[in-house]
């Protein structure tokens, strides 16, 4: 199990701040086609990747990252802070 | 260094103050504060959603790089999240350094860096209803210079 959670329009757009997901997703990219595959409002989320950004336990990572030992991924767009 | 993530407001003179008695012996201390615009008068306001435990993490790492990379002897950042109005502050940084060069480019440094790599999402309220600010690609291109 792995704690997946959305900020800002991604979390809007899935309509959940966090979720807990059953995965056995090798990298980010194979867990965002899971998601993907599951409902119009994931599809909707994930459709265009470079509008997207992840972490892996808190620190920014690749689509093409692995999950293994990993606990929490994040997905949100490009940070507007400051 | 002080990292301080947190919804309330801040008093910018009295942070200044406190930050600029506690260190010794430097000959500057820069400080830049980030306002919410009212563009005219057409936003009513801000909400700036974060990460909670991210964020203090990514500032911290930002914060040391800085520290790192000039001869500072002291850096503080605050910035807030939640629901802001026009002409409030959002976020603050103040560095202190034995000279005004160091201490000018560790405060642009912390600014670029905040911008794009600390976990905060800004939404526009308005009348009209509200946006999600879009990132802009010359905030990315502002890393580059470092």
């Amino acid at each position: 199990m792995i704690d997946v959670l959305y900020f800002a329009w991604v979390r809007e757009r899935i309509g959940l701040p966090r979720e807990r997901v059953e995965t056995s997703a090798a990298t980010v990219a194979d867990l965002v086609q899971e998601l993907r595959g599951r409902e119009q409002r994931y599809e909707a989320a994930f459709a265009d990747l470079t509008s997207l950004r992840v972490a892996l336990d808190q620190e920014l990572a690749s689509f093409d990252a692995p999950l293994a030992g990993v606990r929490e991924v994040a997905f949100f767009p490009p940070m507007t802070g400051g | 260094m002080r990292v301080a993530v947190q919804s309330e407001a801040f008093d910018l003179g009295a942070e200044v103050s406190a930050f600029t008695a506690a260190v010794r012996g430097v000959g500057a201390v820069v400080s830049f504060t980030g306002l919410v615009r009212d563009e005219g008068g057409a936003l009513s306001g801000m909400e700036i959603e974060h990460y909670p435990g991210m964020t203090e993490k990514a500032i911290a790492g930002i914060a040391g790089e800085a520290v790192r990379r000039w001869a500072l002897a002291d850096v503080l950042v605050i910035h807030r999240y939640g629901k802001l109005a026009p002409g409030e502050a959002i976020m603050m940084v103040a560095t202190a350094a034995p000279h005004r060069g160091d201490a000018f480019a560790a405060a642009e440094y912390l600014m670029d860096y905040l911008k794009s790599r600390a976990p905060f999402w800004k939404k526009e309220l308005s009348a009209g209803g509200e946006a999600w600010v879009a990132a802009k690609d010359a905030d990315e291109d502002a890393l580059k210079r470092w």
